[in-house]
Order: C-alpha cells, then structure tokens, then sequence
C-alpha cells in the first residue's frame, strides 16, 4: 500500500492536462476552462446533477470527470449534493414524467444566478424515447435551458467543452 | 408427486405446444393448468426466470436449475386476470404489479397489489391495454407499508439522491441507528420502453434496447439480438459472436473496476476509486479505439455487428490486458489487506443463500451468497462454450463477498479477452473496407410472427429477453427483464439490521440498475 503511495507520488500526475500527447485539446481545454471560471465567478462553479429518466450512460460519462484524468475539480468544478448550493444543473435524460415534478422541484431549489445544462440527446429532444407516454421530452419543455451537449453519451472531452462553453457565453452576457 | 416433477413432465401434461418459439418451448395452459403449476411451484424449486404481460395474455419463464431445462408457459386473460404467482415465488410480486400498471391486467391473490411503476403521472392508466383509461381523478398519495413499535422513525430518501446517481425512493425506519426495514419506491425512470418497442422495426427496437441501461449497452444489445436471431431463425457469422463476446467481456471489466472503487470510496477509502476509476477509463479508451464509442453502445445489431475492430486493435487489446493484470493485482493486495476496509466491507449487508434461491438472484449478489449460476454457462451460448474461464462462487453473502466475486470476474474476462483475441476466427476489416462487415440481414418472415427467447449474463448478472417478431419484420411484444428485478428486493434485506451509516455500501455493493428495472 505505501509503496503504491509512494510510487503515485513520485510517478508524477497521471492526470491528462500535463499533457497527454494523444489528447493536446484537453489540456487546452482544461486551461481555458479554469480561466473562464475564475473570470466568471471568481470562485469555484457547483454543479448537481440530475437525472431525469436517463438510461444511466450520460451518467457513467459524467463521473469520469471525476477521475484523476479528467480531474473536473483541479478546474474548481465540483459535483455538489444540494441543489441549494449549486450554479448549475447538470439534466440528464427524457424527462420521465415520473420524475418531472421532482425536476422542477430541484430547479426551483437551486439559488439564482443559475443555468441548467441539457446533457445527452436525450435531455436535448428526448432522443429515442421522445414519442413515449412516459416522457415529456426535452429538459426545456419543463425549465429554462442554457446550453445543450449533444451526445449519446457525450464524451467527457465534449462535457468539459460544454462546460467551458457555457462559462464563456455566460460571462459575455 | 410434489418436487420430483421434471419441468417438461409436467408442461407436457397441462400444457399446450406453441408452434414457432425457440430456442426453449412455449407451453399454452388453461386456468386450471395455470393452478396447476402454481400448485407444483409451492413444492419444487424451479427458478421464475421473467413474468410479463400483454394485451391479453401474461407469460412466465422457469428454468428447473439443475437439469438446465427452460421453458415459458402463458395463459390467455380474457376476464383481465391470472392467478398470482407472488404466494410461491415472491419475486414475481413487483413483475406482477409491473404488468397491472401497463396492460391492466389483476393478479389475484397477489402478495402486494400496489402500483409500481405507475406514479400517477402519466396522464393514462395501462397505457399499453387495447383500451387505456383515463387518469385516476384524485390519486391519493402512495401508501408504504405500516411499520408500528416503540421508538421507530422514518427517513424518506430521494428520489433525487445526493450524488451522481439515479433516482428511487428509500423510505428507511430506524431505531436509532439500526435500519429495521427499509422499502424501496422505484419507477421514476420509466421510460415506457416496451411501448416504444411496439411496432418499430427490428433496427430501432435495437437502439431503444441498447439503451434499457447504459452500463449494460452491450449485454442487452445482445440479449435482444439473440432473442430476434432466435425467432427468425438467423445464423450469425462466426467472427460477429467472438466480437460480441470480446464487448461483453469488456463491459464487464469496466464496470467492476467502477463498482470495485465506488464501494471502496463509500468505505471512506478513496485511494481505491480514484486508481480503479483510471483502470475504467484505460478499458472505456481501448473499446473507443476498436469499436468506436466508449461504452460500445449500437456496437452489437441483431445479425451481427455493427463494426469491426480496426487492424492494430488485437495489439491493443492483448496490451491492454497485459498492463490491467498488472495494475490491479497490486489493488487487490492492498484491498486485501487494509483492515480500516475490511472492516466495513465484512460481515456488512448479509444476504442469505436461501434467499438468492427463492428470489432466483444471478450475478454478484447471488454468487455471493452461493448461487453459482451464470447464463455464459447455464444455458450457456457461442463461444463461451469454447472459452476457458471460471465462475467465483463465496459463500457469505456479505459486502466483502460481492466485492471479491467482482475481483475473481475481473480476473476471468481479463482471461477471456485474451483467449478471443488470440483465437477469434476471421480477419479484422481493412482500411479499405475490403473485408465485409461480419453481420447478416436479418427479415421477417412473411405471414407468421415468430417468437425468440435470449438469456444473456451482463455484469450485473442474467438478462432474459423475449420477442414476438411480426411477420413483417417489426416488433409485436418484446420484454427485456434486466438482472436487478431480482436483486432489488434483496437490498431491502441486507440492509436489516445494519445502521443507516452503511446503506451507501450497501446499496453500491449492489448497485442495481434503476433504469434496467424501471424501463
Ligand atoms: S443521451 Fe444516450 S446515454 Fe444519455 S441518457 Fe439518453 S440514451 Fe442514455
């Protein structure tokens, strides 16, 4: 166990910004992101999650963030439990009707200035389910949307861009 | 006499050969034959595979687990009714209140005849029946079941938890500390899949499968492919098979290391998510470079594949698994031998054998606790019965337990992959795409609708799917019934008994699919 610390702490990060040569556009990315962050908010940005009927693949993609490759919160990004403390939901999903109540009930929880994120196509337009009775379809049609992240699911490249892209168009209004 | 009837003795006597069901039989039964078998289930142990419904008919599939034998039986409705299942075989009551909820059909003398997936939100009653009601005028809130003593309280979780997971609902009571009962609310996902699947064709039916639960993409694209190749009948190249299984095995590596970390993380252990999140990402880059999306999502299409790996992706994949051997086998050591974890992970969420066998619970839950069933095995299918490879079986049943048999699995796939990519027959598609595609058309069959069966082992454990293809080449009725009905209701009793600190564990030790159950 300690060797292995130990060898994580000499081996040097593994994490991609430092760069991995098979991905130059994430370290750009990862850079930009932080500092529009800052630019924007001068502190970190919450985000909480929500899953609003999704097939659970957005969220695999989305914890990848988390792992120490993409390491979303060397950024100041992080994941919070409590839409009280967060600046933007994370939708994902075709907004089951089951769970469109508790959608909006999370939306309405979360403290203003806000954004919401449409993550997946099905958040963006319900994707294959949007015919169902089950499904109300886009995030939009129950909160506002300010930014979509095609994918099904986007890869967490595509969710850092999204993130970054948001952080920009935000701080230019 | 009771408990000695073999599955097919008796189907033959009560029941009615359907013509065009494979690769198992399909038995039609009168009401009386229905009672019969309920009867016979009381004093046998044959396992209650799936249990669905349609307009006016609900079918059940067994298989009697030591001879191997499947079958489905089905009974006509035409009062709306059937007698439940739910008295001899508990793990047929939420499948059963499933069916109430989209085809309106009752089961009498069920164990527990509350709605389930229907939150009264859709705006319709059975909405899959030939005649949808209206919504209930003023839906009362749902009724969990009364829990009465001294000193009990209740903490209702979710359905949005904190975290990025899915959303249920867990209505916890307590004394104090210890959890005396927990009951789960799920349905929040439902998607109305199976409405969905009604009349597409064969094609679109396969994405809507492909994404009954994204982490198990693949294993369900298979299942359904089976189930439709079954029908019709569909020989699928040699090459098609062996790639399959290579995303199978892949799937299932990187889902234990997820699950192997998330569980270590939930320990207050962190060190193990953030190196076995790294070994997942390792796995989902790998399955990018040779199949083109990261969890392999459409890769697996009924008559084949829809891709092939690229020239360099045998180096890859033999390299891949070489430096996962590597990298886990120290992981182990240390997960081994940290007692601050053991601590938590043992003797933590027991599940009984005996309750694996009554709820017929396959994957980690069930091998955890004894139940050594894997459908790769039992019934078993192409190529595994070429392959090499074990199925860890522990007997206690507890956290520790499920997260070694994750350890032994993640260990045999790493196997298998090699083993396939070493012996797949075939050659991979040229640059040029000189090689043909290995995937075969796959059609209706004219006039006749065909029915297929497919038992497929995801990582979460067996998947039945079962399909009634029309004669024009769309879907009349397909079931998918994902691994976790069956492992669901256990976490309701591994949890008894532990304190409210260790339901996380518990629960991801599980992790059970909201979106496969839900569908
Ligand atoms: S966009 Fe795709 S991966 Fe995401 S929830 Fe929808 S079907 Fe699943």
């Amino acid at each position: 166990m300690f060797r292995h610390i130990l060898r994580s702490l000499t081996g040097g990060p593994v994490t991609e910004a430092a760069p991995a040569p098979s991905d130059p556009a994430l370290a750009e990315l990862a850079d930009k992101l932080q500092k529009a962050a800052k630019a924007r908010l001068g502190r970190s940005l919450s985000i909480r999650e929500v899953d609003a009927g999704s097939c659970n693949g957005c969220e695999l993609e989305i914890h990848a963030l988390n792992n120490p490759i993409y390491d979303l919160e060397r950024f100041g990004i992080r994941f919070v439990a409590s839409p009280r403390h967060a600046d933007v939901l994370l939708v994902t999903g075709p907004v089951t009707k089951n769970m469109r109540e508790a959608l909006y009930r999370t939306w309405d929880a979360t403290p203003d200035p806000k954004w919401v994120i449409a993550c997946g196509d099905c958040a963006i337009g319900g994707g294959v389910f949007k015919d169902s009775y089950a499904c109300v379809g886009p995030v939009e049609e129950v909160v506002p949307v300010d930014l979509r992240i095609p994918g099904c699911p986007p890869r967490p490249a595509e969710l850092l861009a999204g993130l970054l892209a948001l952080l920009e168009t935000s701080a230019a209004t | 006499m009771y408990g000695e009837q073999p599955l097919f003795g008796l189907l033959n006597r009560i029941g009615t050969p359907v013509e065009g069901h494979r690769p198992w039989p399909r038995y039609r039964l009168t009401r009386e034959g229905w009672l019969a078998m309920i009867e016979e289930l009381a004093g046998n142990a044959w396992t209650l595979l799936g249990l669905w419904g349609e307009q006016h008919a609900v079918h059940a599939a067994f298989r009697e687990d030591l001879a191997g034998d499947i079958a489905v039986v089905s009974l006509d409705c035409p009062q709306g009714r059937f007698p439940s299942l739910s008295p001899v075989r508990p793990s047929a009551n939420r499948l059963e209140r499933a069916i109430h909820d989209l085809f309106g059909l009752t089961a009498e003398r069920t164990t527990d005849p509350r709605s389930w997936l229907d939150h009264d939100a859709w705006g319709v009653r059975r909405p899959l029946s030939d005649h949808p009601a209206a919504p209930a005028p003023n839906p009362g809130p749902y009724t969990f079941l009364p829990v009465e003593g001294e000193g009990l309280h209740q903490i209702p979780v979710g359905p949005v938890h904190a975290g990025i997971i899915e959303p249920g609902h867990f209505r916890f009571t307590a004394n104090g500390e210890t959890v005396v009962r927990l009951e789960e609310r799920l349905g929040y996902v439902h998607k109305g899949i199976e409405g969905l699947m009604r009349g597409k064709s064969i094609g679109d039916a396969a994405r809507l499968a492909a994404r009954v639960s994204g982490d198990s993409t693949v294993a369900h694209s298979l299942a359904f492919a089976r189930a439709v190749e079954a029908a019709l009948g569909v020989e699928v190249p040699p090459r098609a098979v062996w790639l399959r299984a290579l995303m199978a095995e892949l799937e299932r590596i990187a889902n234990h290391f997820g699950d192997i970390g998330a569980v270590c993380n939930d320990a207050a252990f962190a060190f193990m998510l953030a190196e076995m999140s790294q070994l997942r990402e390792r796995v989902l880059r790998v399955a990018d470079t040779c199949f083109g999306h990261r969890l392999m999502m459409d890769r697996v299409v009924p008559g084949g594949v829809s891709v092939d790996i690229p020239e360099r992706g045998p180096a890859l994949l033999l390299d891949l698994v070489a430096d996962l051997r590597k990298r886990f086998a120290p992981l182990v050591t240390i997960y081994d031998g940290k007692a601050s974890l053991q601590d938590r992970t043992v003797s933590t969420g027991i599940v009984s054998t005996g309750l694996v066998n009554r709820f017929g619970t396959g994957g980690y839950v069930g091998r955890a606790s004894g139940r050594g069933l894997d459908a790769r095995r039992s019934p078993g299918y192409a190529p595994y019965d070429d392959l090499e490879f074990e199925v860890p079986v522990l007997t206690e049943g507890d956290v520790n337990a499920r997260v070694w048999i994750r350890i032994r699995e993640v260990e045999q796939s790493l196997s298998l992959i090699e083993q396939i990519v070493k012996r797949i027959p075939g050659v991979p598609r040229g640059l040029d795409g000189t090689t043909p595609l290995p995937c075969v058309p796959v059609e209706g069959q004219g006039e006749t609708a065909r029915e297929g069966m497919a038992l497929v082992e995801a990582f979460r454990g067996e998947i039945l799917t079962w399909v009634r293809v029309n004669g024009d080449g769309t879907i009349d009725r397909c079931h998918p019934r994902d691994a976790s009905w069956f492992q669901w209701p256990l976490l309701e009793a591994a949890i008894e008994g532990n304190i409210v600190a260790d339901f996380p564990l518990c629960n991801k030790s599980f992790n059970c699919s909201y979106s496969g159950h839900d569908l």
